[in-house]
């Protein structure tokens, strides 16, 4: 692999600008003449807009203008849309409410944009955003998506009766009814999975500046994919053409899907900088962010699994309501369908699988795709059913998963997916021997004389990641093309850049892209730039999120450095005058086998460029470009365990233990995988323990700040133990899985069948907070008390 | 925020006057609470008077009886190493070291803390059960007629906390249960064995009224002075705080949990 | 109107700013030193910690004017003639970052706990005193690593130097 190449820990080459406070942030960034947005929002989750009057806040110091949503309207802005199609059951597609950037008729949830002021400071802006005059006539409101299909409930959207979004399905109902009608046991779970707010560090902003004389506009945002920003800001909401549109993604704060999106927010700032003639900037503060980012999960589920006489699984049934809030943002239909049903197989060879999901409108924020993104929910399902499960018939836990392990591969599930590869016992093994599963009754005994109870939980997880190939996607509805592109140009001095459409937030590209480069021409990393996050420099790209970075967007390179070495290797030959064939690069240089024949890499570039000698037709330069497309998924998959003692006096849970066991594929950079792992893990356990956005009924956040919304700290989680295995994905060429979002997949239920497992019952909800677990201890006193 | 207008007084008299002569002023001390109600334009005062700079609040000093006196301006850091508070009430070190996190300990005083009188916040606890003497400007006021309601205090319009006077205890302790997202407490409890032999024991973080004495505490460890003897009392949850971290069920059992906890931790 | 002075990094800053200024504002559009973050408006992502006169404290809760006449360290100022101070370097060597947001306050909580805990530090402290710092990337288990790390090498350099 070389001191610099695939599979080394090779130390970040971005962090040097990140520990001396020289990030460059979107909030970082200024021009000449900028003002400052500030936005007036809803504080009703749902009410009729009766008026909005602007003239006294038009009148305030500072103030450039006060915008509003009819003139949005006028200018030809278009609504926000959703950009994956689903299909009901009955052949009718999704109930797509309308959406406006800043709302004129009727808001639908708190904090939604009415109205903006741009001026001369933020405080200013913000001064005259209060003095806005906005007359609501309160609606009732609904928050619960149980609730919100019920009669009589809140209608949020004309176009979607009963609230109902789409009734889809997946699977052989048939089937699956009669594997439950000769099923020798039956477990069924009633499970939901809490809404999250995805809480990047960075909070969204954006710097817009229109120049009237080129018609040109320069977005600088906090984006996950800055190329989608511009395809959708063009073709759907008329900002400008494509070519009159630069997106500029500088250094990111995190994303966790949150910065997929385009949000209202940021359209309005390009539509406010041509409106006043300056550059508009906007920064959330974190009440904005948890009442406007998309938030995650908020599922309810009932399902059911059924068993032959041999504890073999041969059927799921499973019925999900989804949550999408108010409106449907950019991806948001698809997660809680192709990212989460198709994966309700987990690692288990299940002969009939049936799913029902239906989605509705209630007055919260919209719920899109967050680390995992339909993944975490469907794990979370299978997984805390694999416990309760093996619980009921008497097995152990991992003897029970051990036995319906799917064991052969190519692998076709009842629900879409056709697994490649992968060796669920080998990472099962590993994580109960890093866990010293054979050791746990001592160890619980020990707690015991100590007064803590101590538990033990299991967590097989699978995901699809490397998304997605486009052929197939589009089939079920995708909008666009999941591939990726890059472009390696080898610079005359042989110094190289990698343009790549994936986008680095902090997972550290700059390093590990570089890495395939010191990998295939045995240059050092320094020697190369990895160059991605604008929309002018990159030709096109998707961007990053489900896991894709390595196993989409690094092919690519690979690509184009496959044509790259094709291309040098054609140029030494003729310069060495050898045979193409006997050319191979080692330690920077391009040799003739078995001879003492060599180039430097760089001369062959300089060759390249001064173009003096070259074979006969050949351009000059050392440049190439590749789209790569998948031809399917990828499937990381791992088994993680939780070991946890809870204080039966307050009911609190200190994790004691966490033993993550994942298969990865091929890994470029150890120490970034990990790192990846541990955020992952971290985000998972905030699930389980300790993170919910909570609503009152009135659709008022209650969690809206970091007062109430309870991130996980350093003292909240454990040091982790973590341990990889390896079978190589046979899809793309390096055979590259994953790694992004595997810990918060895998975690929440490795945690809950801990903590179950620990107070002796089956039933507790994430998250499972002191009191909830408190009050399950007390439950399971009474029957004793009363003896 | 809104605009407001900054002042430094470096004495009393000046703080003093600044504040009688405007309406909306506030006293600034450590901040910790007041600059982010001000960034959520939840007050607006006209003027804000650094008490930061005033020599007269500051200090840790032994009094003549074994009590300590705390200045008013006096970090919860400093509190938190101060050989003496460790010494003489390590309940107090203890209380002070965990409030909030470090930074806020940096700036975080204990006048601002008792003059806000926040449900949650740590200190009203310790000043109640060691039955300390809040001085000001003006006057001395007892623990016991300071905390009058939530986010009130007996404190007069121009009155300024100048120090706290701490009696001498035998033991102190303080256990909390932090609010899993805010850390501020969610239930708190100072026991205390005063000089003269008499416990106190006061709870934090869970009063819909804001810091309260638990009598039935103070006379179980009056008689017997153990965690066992705090473990069979049950606070009654009919005047507890219930909210989404907790309802008032789950804060009365905590009070006792925290409780014994104090007690072993005293010794 | 205020006019403040604030010695930023050892260098004298003067400006005239409005009262209500924050001093991250102060220090991000006055001074030009963007590496103090903003993360949430409730005093307790700890993204903005810098040292005033020696502490950290949190520069979203402190006026402008309260630092008047105070020296303030930023992430900026931690790295002296290019080398990077040790809890830089130990942060980048334990992969302590990803997204990089909250690092410069976490570097200079760090520096503030290492400097209160000469005795050195342990996981558990480490991880309690991270109690005012928020990190959402990388799960905390290599920020108490680095921290761990330059401590030992901080206690090494002060022996030493004695």
């Amino acid at each position: 692999m070389g001191a610099e190449g695939i599979g080394a820990r090779v130390l970040r080459k971005e962090d040097r600008r990140f520990i001396t406070g020289k990030g460059r942030y979107t909030d970082d960034m200024t021009a000449p003449g900028m003002g400052f947005a500030a936005f007036v929002r809803s504080p009703h989750a749902h009410a009729a807009i009766k008026s909005i009057d602007t003239s006294a806040a038009a009148d305030m110091p500072g103030v450039t203008a006060v915008l509003t949503g009819d003139q949005l309207v006028g200018d030809g802005v278009g609504n926000l849309i959703c950009g994956w199609m689903i299909h009901s059951k009955d052949g009718t597609p999704m109930k797509m409410g309308a959406w406006r950037a800043l709302e004129a008729e009727r808001v639908r949830h708190v904090g939604q944009a009415v109205a903006v002021v741009v001026a001369d400071t933020a405080a200013q802006a913000r001064d005259a955003a209060e003095a806005v005059m906005v007359d609501y006539e309160e609606l009732p409101a609904v928050v619960d998506a149980i609730d919100a299909m019920k009669e009589g409930a809140p209608q949020l959207h004309p176009e979607a009766e009963g609230n109902l979004i789409y009734d889809w399905e997946i699977g052989d109902e048939t089937a699956t009814n009669e594997a439950f009608a000769r099923a020798k046991h039956v477990t069924r779970m009633e499970i939901f999975n809490n809404r999250l707010v995805p809480n990047a560090m960075e909070p969204r902003a954006a710097l817009a500046a229109y120049d009237e004389a080129e018609e040109h506009y320069t977005l600088w945002t906090t984006s996950q994919n800055p190329h989608v920003a511009r395809l959708v800001l063009s073709a759907f909401y008329n900002i400008a053409p494509e070519h009159k549109l630069r997106v500029i993604a500088p250094d990111v704060g995190g994303g966790f899907g949150s910065k997929i999106y385009i949000y209202p927010e940021e359209m309005v700032c390009l539509w406010a900088s041509k409106r006043t003639g300056r550059p508009v900037k906007w920064v959330a503060d974190r009440t904005e962010a948890f009442l406007t980012d998309a938030h995650g999960r908020d599922h309810h589920t009932e399902a059911e699994m059924a068993l032959d006489e041999h504890n073999k699984i041969i059927g799921l049934r499973v019925k999900t309501v989804a949550n999408l809030g108010a409106y449907m943002s950019l991806f948001s239909s698809s997660v809680p369908t192709y990212l989460y049903a198709t994966l309700l197989s987990g690692q288990y060879d299940i002969p009939a699988i049936h799913c029902n999901v239906k989605t509705v409108y209630t007055n919260t924020t919209p719920v899109d795709a967050y680390r995992g993104a339909g993944r975490p929910e469907a794990t979370y399902v299978v997984e805390r059913m694999m416990e309760t499960a093996a619980r009921e018939v008497g097995m152990d836990p991992a003897e029970f998963r051990r036995k319906n392990f799917i064991r052969s591969f190519p692998h076709q599930t009842p629900v879409i997916m056709c697994y490649d590869a992968g060796d669920y016992e080998a990472s099962l093994d590993a994580a109960m021997k890093a866990a010293d599963y054979a050791g746990f009754g001592t160890r619980k005994a020990e707690a015991a004389k100590r007064g803590k109870l101590r538990g033990i939980g299991f967590s097989s997880y699978i995901e699809a990641c490397g998304i997605a190939p486009s052929q197939a996607v589009g089939s079920l509805g995708a909008g666009v093309g999941l591939w990726e592109s890059a472009e390696v140009r080898v610079n005359p001095v042989g110094t190289i850049e990698v343009l790549t459409g994936s986008h680095s937030h902090g997972q550290g590209h700059e390093t590990t892209f570089a890495q395939l480069i010191a990998d295939r021409f045995g240059v050092p990393t320094d020697s190369v730039s990895i160059v991605h996050g604008d929309t002018d420099k990159v030709q096109f790209g998707m961007g990053t999120y489900g896991s894709r970075s390595g196993a989409v967007g690094m092919s690519a390179v690979v690509k184009a450095l496959d044509k790259v070495e094709a291309k040098a290797k054609k140029i030494a030959a003729h310069l060495m005058e050898a045979a193409e064939g006997d050319i191979v690069i080692e330690g920077g240089e391009l040799k003739v086998a078995g001879t003492d024949k060599s180039l430097p890499f760089f001369q062959v570039a300089l060759a390249a460029y001064t173009a003096h000698n070259l074979p006969a037709g050949m351009e000059p330069g050392l440049k190439e470009g590749a789209f790569y497309d998948p031809t399917n998924f990828t499937f990381p998959a791992g088994t993680y365990v939780c070991e946890v003692e809870i204080d039966p006096d307050t009911g609190r849970t200190e994790i004691v233990n966490f033993v993550a066991a994942d298969d990865f594929g091929k890994i470029i950079n150890p120490m970034i995988v990990e790192g990846q792992v541990h955020g992952g893990l971290t985000q998972g356990i905030g699930q389980a323990l300790l993170e919910n956005a909570s609503y009152d009924e009135s659709g008022q956040l209650l969690t809206a700040s970091y007062m109430d919304y309870c991130m996980p700290r350093a003292d909240d989680v454990p040091s982790y133990k973590l341990t990889t295995t390896e079978t190589l994905c046979p899809g793309n060429p390096l055979g590259m899985k994953g790694c992004g979002e595997a810990g918060a997949i895998g975690s929440p239920p490795a945690v809950i069948n801990a903590i179950t497992n620990a107070i002796g019952t089956n039933e507790i909800d994430m998250p499972a907070t002191p009191e909830k677990v408190w009050r399950a201890i007390q439950a399971a006193k009474m029957p004793a008390a009363a003896e | 925020m809104y605009e407001t207008t900054y002042h430094r007084p470096k004495t009393l008299a000046e703080a003093g006057s600044l504040l009688a002569k405007s309406d909306e002023a506030k006293l600034l001390a450590g901040g910790q609470t007041l600059i982010p109600t001000m960034k959520q334009r939840l007050a607006a005062p006209s003027d804000v008077i650094d008490l930061r700079h005033i020599e007269d609040l500051k200090g840790i000093t032994e009094t003549p009886s074994g009590g300590v006196r705390i200045g008013a301006a006096v970090t919860h850091a400093e509190v938190a190493s101060s050989d003496i508070v460790k010494r003489q009430l390590p309940g107090v070190a203890t209380l002070a070291g965990g409030i909030g996190d470090p930074h806020v300990r940096h700036m975080g005083t204990l006048g601002g803390s008792i003059a806000n009188n926040d449900p949650a916040a740590d200190y009203p606890a310790a000043l109640l059960a060691l039955g300390a003497t809040v001085v000001t400007n003006k006057r001395e006021i007892a623990a016991d007629d300071f905390f009058t309601a939530l986010f009130e205090t007996a404190l007069g319009e121009d009155e300024i906390v100048t120090a706290v006077v701490f009696p001498k205890a035998e033991k102190s302790a303080y256990a909390k249960y932090p609010n899993p997202a805010s850390r501020y407490a969610m239930a708190g409890v100072f026991v205390a064995k005063l000089g003269d032999g008499s416990v106190r024991v006061a709870a934090t973080g869970a009063g819909q009224g804001g810091v309260f004495r638990i009598g039935a505490m103070e006379q179980a460890l009056g008689s017997n002075w153990s965690a066992d003897a705090v473990a069979g009392v049950k606070v009654s949850d009919g005047d507890l705080l219930a909210d989404i971290h907790g309802s008032a069920a789950y804060r009365a059992n905590l009070l006792t949990v925290m409780a014994k906890r104090a007690v072993a931790a005293a010794g | 109107m205020a006019t403040v002075t604030i010695t930023v990094n050892g260098k004298k800053r003067s400006a005239a700013i409005e009262d209500r200024t924050l001093l991250v504002q102060f220090l991000r559009e006055t001074a030009g030193l963007t590496g103090t973050h903003v993360g949430c408006d409730t005093s307790q992502c700890g993204a903005c910690v810098v040292h005033v006169d020696g502490k950290a404290v949190k520069s979203c809760t402190m006026l402008a004017a309260q630092a008047d006449g105070a020296q303030v360290t930023t992430i900026e100022g931690l790295a002296q003639d290019g080398a990077l101070h040790p809890v830089q370097a130990a942060f980048r060597e334990h992969h302590g970052l990803q997204c990089g947001f909250c690092t410069p306050g976490m570097i200079m909580a760090a520096v503030d706990m290492i400097n209160r805990y000469p005795a050195g530090l342990d996981e558990e402290t480490i991880r309690k005193e991270l109690d005012g710092n928020i990190c959402r990337c990388t799960g905390y288990h290599n920020i108490v690593k680095a921290i761990k790390a330059a401590s030992d090498t901080m206690r090494g350099m002060a022996q030493a130097a004695e």
